[in-house]
């Protein structure tokens, strides 16, 4: 993955390169770009990597240690690998009342793992995080980027086996 | 998907369109939008500012400032180019009204950030959402390229002659960022801590250039004021609260959800009425009535408008809107400590009364739940707050401090039944407790 594209320059996916490309044009200030690019790269490459680091910083025009300076200030911004699917239980009092810290126990449970702990496989990850705005819908979370509303801990291996036949299903395609 | 609710005392305004399709252009067309604007167009910015003014439109982020007046501290003229910047980061426990305005309705935070533009002489638009509303933001960048594609933005927006640009930006996920100032910072890819004030974002902001900051819901209601005149939307509220909002309710009420009410309405009948009532038939032990900074009301103070100057004279704050109702089962002390730990763990670090308070008080907290508290952490969870209100940048210390100086005052009797090593009285399974050997 952090091998230089020779025609891109790029370790990203040229879609990825391209995007980048426009993205740094697009502001006033070319710095502007900098925290979507490390999201989306952190999206492509799934944590921040001293190569991810680098090639940001180049693209921006700063120092990489401008770019980390920022990038520990975010919290979905990491430096190591999660799992394949991200599992993020929000535990604020919201959710907390209606339940988030047994349907955060019960993925810990039923995946073997502590707090950011990350599946042998490498399939999943599980965090506690902070409100991530599905109050009304409580106990929220979510994977990756997709929401799941009105959890109860019964639910959570029903959501895991959806996740699992994902994961095969895209490696069957392949 | 997230659920919709509705109930007969509804007033939809902001909400109408839910439901309906709206995030197509054709069917925001279709459904009235881009009227607003036109209109706009045709009467010029100091009209746009007098019916905002006249609107009674206060910011829906919490602050409650009027939004006319925050358009009308504009310069007219200026060397630097002037920005308008939706805060769409909502990160305040216990408030939800932005998601679903962006899901159902991005159009119209698109019209409303155009008619700020047209309003104070600004040619570009940011719409900021935090990092984890991705589909959100997926919503929003597709519709903000609709627009594009009609010519409702670019050079010449609606063949005026005139120029506006949108462009969507995605936070990476941070609750100060929600702090207009730290917001400004995180744009131009820094960390997002506060600036000092002054200078205001309307004269110094965005690149250094004068910059309108209004919340999600705030700009998304701005096409419907135009559209339905000021007078007729400050109607539907109480004197000097204007219209509607979108309240979040939420936590152990029968029916939560999002339900848009008229500014005023009986916090009392939104919960037992609107929402249900409490869960399972349980009896109310405390409500937050705007999201989680603001101070917790007792069942007996319950019943108020809520409109900012209503809930504010209970003590409290209407702050985002995001209702927060407990039953008689919760333990205030645990719920203390986890509102505290959000705002511990959110603290950007950049003033020390906050960095360094919010950690104490979640400490003593923490030792508070395990049982291991005494009595002389009670009055230094109270003392240590009050010197954290108005000593940094923004108001996150504050945040912390207020809901702690209430929960402290209201409940301190529950914190006393914490004491000499006593087990959590409301302790369930599935709950850490926290053991000190």
């Amino acid at each position: 993955m952090s091998e230089i594209n020779p025609e891109t320059m790029s370790i990203f996916s040229p879609a990825l390169a391209k995007r980048f490309d426009a993205l740094v044009e697009m502001y006033p200030v070319k710095r502007s770009a900098l925290i979507p690019m490390l999201l989306y790269a952190q999206d492509e490459a799934g944590y921040l990597s001293d190569a991810v680091v680098a090639e940001v910083a180049r693209r921006i025009g700063i120092t990489e240690l401008e770019v980390r300076n920022v990038a520990t200030y975010y919290s979905m911004l990491r430096f190591r690998p999660a799992g394949k699917f991200n599992i993020q239980v929000c535990t604020n009092i919201s959710c907390m009342l209606r339940g988030a810290y047994e349907v955060y126990e019960r993925f810990q449970e039923e995946l073997s793992v502590g707090p950011k702990g990350v599946t042998p496989d490498g399939l999943f990850s599980v965090e506690e995080v902070e409100c991530i705005g599905a109050c009304c819908w409580a106990p929220a979370i979510q994977v990756n980027y997709d929401f799941h509303d009105d959890l109860k801990p019964d639910l959570v291996p029903g959501i895991l086996s959806d996740y699992r036949g994902r994961a095969k299903g895209k490696a069957n395609d392949a | 998907m997230p659920r919709l609710v509705s109930h007969p005392d509804e007033v939809k305004i902001i909400s109408r369109r839910f439901g309906m399709g709206a995030t197509n252009i054709d069917r925001y067309l279709e459904l009235g939008g881009y009227q607003a604007v036109k209109k706009c167009l045709s009467q010029g910015p100091e009209w746009i500012i007098e019916e905002m003014k006249a609107s009674g439109l206060r910011g829906r982020g919490g602050a409650g400032f009027s939004a006319g007046m925050k358009w009308s501290f504009v310069p007219r003229q200026s060397a630097k180019l002037k920005y308008i910047l939706v805060n769409g980061d909502e990160s305040e426990p216990g408030t939800c009204k932005d998601h679903l305005i962006f899901l159902h309705d991005p159009h119209a935070v698109i019209e409303g950030t155009i008619i700020a533009g047209l309003a104070v002489g600004a040619r570009m638009g940011f719409i900021y959402l935090r990092g984890e509303y991705r589909y959100l933001l997926e919503i929003v960048e597709r519709a903000v390229a609709d627009a594009y594609d009609r010519g409702f933005l670019g050079k010449n927006i609606f063949g005026s002659g005139m120029e506006f640009q949108i462009i969507t930006q995605t936070g990476a996920g941070a609750y100060e960022v929600g702090e207009e100032s730290a917001l400004m910072e995180s744009l131009e890819g820094k960390r997002g801590v506060p600036r000092i004030k002054p200078p205001f974002p309307a004269v110094v902001g965005l690149y250094g250039g004068p910059t309108v900051i209004n919340n999600a819901e705030t700009i998304a209601t701005v096409p419907s004021v135009i559209t339905m005149g000021a007078q007729a939307y400050a109607a539907l509220g109480t004197p000097r609260n204007g219209g509607t909002r979108l309240f979040c309710l939420s936590g152990h009420v029968e029916r939560p959800g999002v339900y848009e009410l008229p500014m005023g309405y009986n916090l009392k009948k939104m919960i037992y009425d609107v929402a249900g009532g409490i869960r399972g038939g349980r009896k109310l032990k405390a409500v937050v009535p705007g999201g989680s900074s603001t101070p917790v009301l007792l069942p007996e103070e319950i019943d108020i408008g809520m409109d900012f100057d209503q809930v504010g004279k209970a003590g409290s704050m209407l702050g985002s809107g995001g209702v927060v109702v407990i039953d008689d089962q919760t333990c205030i002390v645990e719920f203390a400590l986890r509102t505290i730990s959000f705002y511990a763990h959110e603290s950007c670090g950049w003033c020390i009364p906050c960095r360094e308070g919010t950690d104490w008080l979640k400490k003593s907290l923490t030792r508070f739940h395990a049982g291991f508290g005494t009595e002389a952490d009670i009055d230094n969870m109270q003392y240590l707050a009050e010197n954290m209100l108005g000593r940094t940048f923004c108001p996150l210390g504050d945040a912390a401090a207020m809901p702690t100086i209430a929960f402290v005052k209201k409940f301190r009797k529950e914190f006393e039944d914490h004491l000499n090593g006593k087990p959590c009285p409301f302790a369930r399974e599935g709950v850490p407790q926290l053991t000190v050997v």
